[in-house]
């Protein structure tokens, strides 16, 4: 009879590349660096709050940032071990989702005539290529934004509070903030409900759970960014 | 019942293909879906035209054979059974059908409604079977299974390959179908000995014709079985172990 080969025979791989050649492998990587990035995202929100104790708090608690590990680690030394991975995960959840785009597409060539009845997919799900895409080009005018000051002329480095209010106040930005969360809850929704599936975690009892954990995370987060545009927007913080 | 059908037609698989209307009628509600292609069938030979190719086999919702995209839903409006279980009464008088084949790179069509899926049959072949000793057969309770364990894995066998996950997914992913047949034999105590090379293999053989899962659920609902998508993360989580068992098995045989 026909016995199975192996498939690990033979490959002289290293085996995480191996893994991630694989679609499967290639969701665990998302959904790894999803965890990784959802994290993030919390931590962000929590810590911007600082913003409705002030201008001192939150410049502070953006110095303080800067000094966790002193005097082992030197200034900004510790925010780079935590953006160095943030990075990575980034490029890894994008490459992913890039190849797996890729991958699905060479499945899918033939279309139906008659418009598909969904039942159970979401629009979150089905958009999730779409609101990733706001979310990064997002990302990079963040970052140009509030980060390095690029395209954000009253910028002054080492004064968060000031450069948010500045910037929020203008009622064009603050939209692009809002549209841009949004995308990101949508996201989530669809993604921290994913991620569960895509690593396994299942369990009849609990599965329930993951649904409402995706959806509170989904809410909690949206809620939380666009208080700030808002509440700038309307005078209450600035 | 009078309707109006829109059906798939291609005359080979490299053939273009179009929707054609094709109006019907006197058609009980009575009638099966596939009963009512029949007469439709019989009206066009009658008329001198090349009758509807599809596939059917058993009608009574086991074979797996039948499979026909109704309205942009997988075996048609009634979830939870395959089209040959499908009747007429679950259309109005005046309905317009839109009648189409599975659409998926690792489905080509064969003609009209008539897909084909061997495909599936290569990922059967990749690790979808167990090792039996040969000789009189072991005592009936030799190997004991708790009751759940030979439930849940039998909820993966029902899957008849019908092919219904692929189509209903929209990145034509066969993680569902992959799933159930891994499932139903990694679930047992018989299924041991091969449950990470097959899990291994069978994936990867999926990929080579299949995309991949965004856990969007659709199969589960298309599903006539209505096999959960569950198994697709035990699948996953399989997979990840088999990359580390695999290799250690490996190491073992030098």
């Amino acid at each position: 009879m026909a016995v199975t080969e192996s498939p690990a025979k033979g490959r002289r791989r290293f085996w995480l590349l191996d893994l991630y050649g694989s679609a499967v492998g290639k969701k665990w990587a998302m959904a790894l660096s999803g965890i990784g990035l959802l994290g993030f995202v919390v931590a962000h929100m929590i810590g911007n709050l600082h913003m409705y104790e002030g201008a001192a708090e939150m410049n502070e608690y953006g110095e303080y940032l800067r000094i966790i590990g002193g005097p082992i680690l030197p200034h900004t030394v510790f925010l780079w071990l935590i953006r160095l991975p943030l990075l990575a995960a980034f490029l890894i959840h994008i490459h992913a989702a890039y190849a797996l785009t890729i991958t699905n597409n060479h499945a899918t060539i033939d279309k139906y005539k008659q418009p598909r009845e969904w039942l159970a997919a979401s629009y979150a799900s089905r958009t999730m290529r779409w609101s990733g895409v706001i979310v990064l080009l997002f990302v990079a005018w963040h970052l140009a934004d509030l980060t390095l000051g690029w395209v954000n002329p009253d910028f002054i480095s080492g004064e968060p509070f000031h450069n948010t209010v500045v910037s929020l106040s203008n009622v064009g930005i603050a939209a692009l903030y809002i549209v841009a969360n949004i995308a990101l809850g949508m996201h989530i929704f669809h993604g921290a409900w994913s991620l569960f599936q895509s690593i396994g975690v299942n369990n009849p009892r609990f599965n329930r759970w993951r649904r409402w954990f995706a959806q509170a995370l989904a809410t909690v987060i949206v809620i939380g960014n666009i208080s700030f545009p808002v509440m700038i927007l309307t005078g209450v913080v600035g | 019942m009078d309707l109006t059908l829109q059906v798939w037609r291609q005359a080979g698989p490299n053939a273009p293909g179009r929707l054609v209307d094709y109006p019907v009628k006197d058609i009980s509600p009575d009638m099966s879906f596939l009963e009512m292609l029949d007469i439709v069938n019989e009206g066009l030979n009658a008329q001198g035209i090349e009758p509807i190719a599809f596939d059917h086999d058993c009608r009574e919702g086991i074979c797996g054979m039948c499979g026909l995209m109704i309205n942009g839903l997988a075996h048609g409006p009634q979830l939870g059974t395959a089209t040959c279980q499908l009747h007429m009464r679950k259309f109005k008088d005046g309905d317009t059908i839109v009648i189409e084949p599975w659409k998926a790179a690792g489905f080509p069509i064969v003609r009209d409604l008539a897909v084909d899926r061997s495909t599936f049959d290569r990922i059967i072949e990749a690790g979808g079977f167990i090792t039996v000793p040969t000789g009189s057969a072991s005592d009936a309770n030799l190997t004991l299974v708790p009751k759940e364990v030979a439930d849940w894995s039998m909820d993966a066998a029902a899957c008849i390959g019908c092919g219904a996950c692929v189509a209903a997914c929209p990145n034509s992913a066969a993680q569902l179908f992959t799933a159930a047949k891994i499932a139903h034999l990694s679930l047992l105590p018989q299924g041991q000995p091969e449950r990470w090379t097959r899990v291994e293999a069978m994936v990867d053989k999926m990929e080579e014709f299949f995309g991949s899962c965004t856990n969007h659920g659709e199969c589960e609902t298309a599903c006539p079985k209505e096999i959960s998508i569950d198994f697709i993360a035990l699948m996953n989580k399989d997979y990840m172990k088999a990359k580390f068992k695999n290799r250690r098995l490996v190491s073992q045989t030098g």
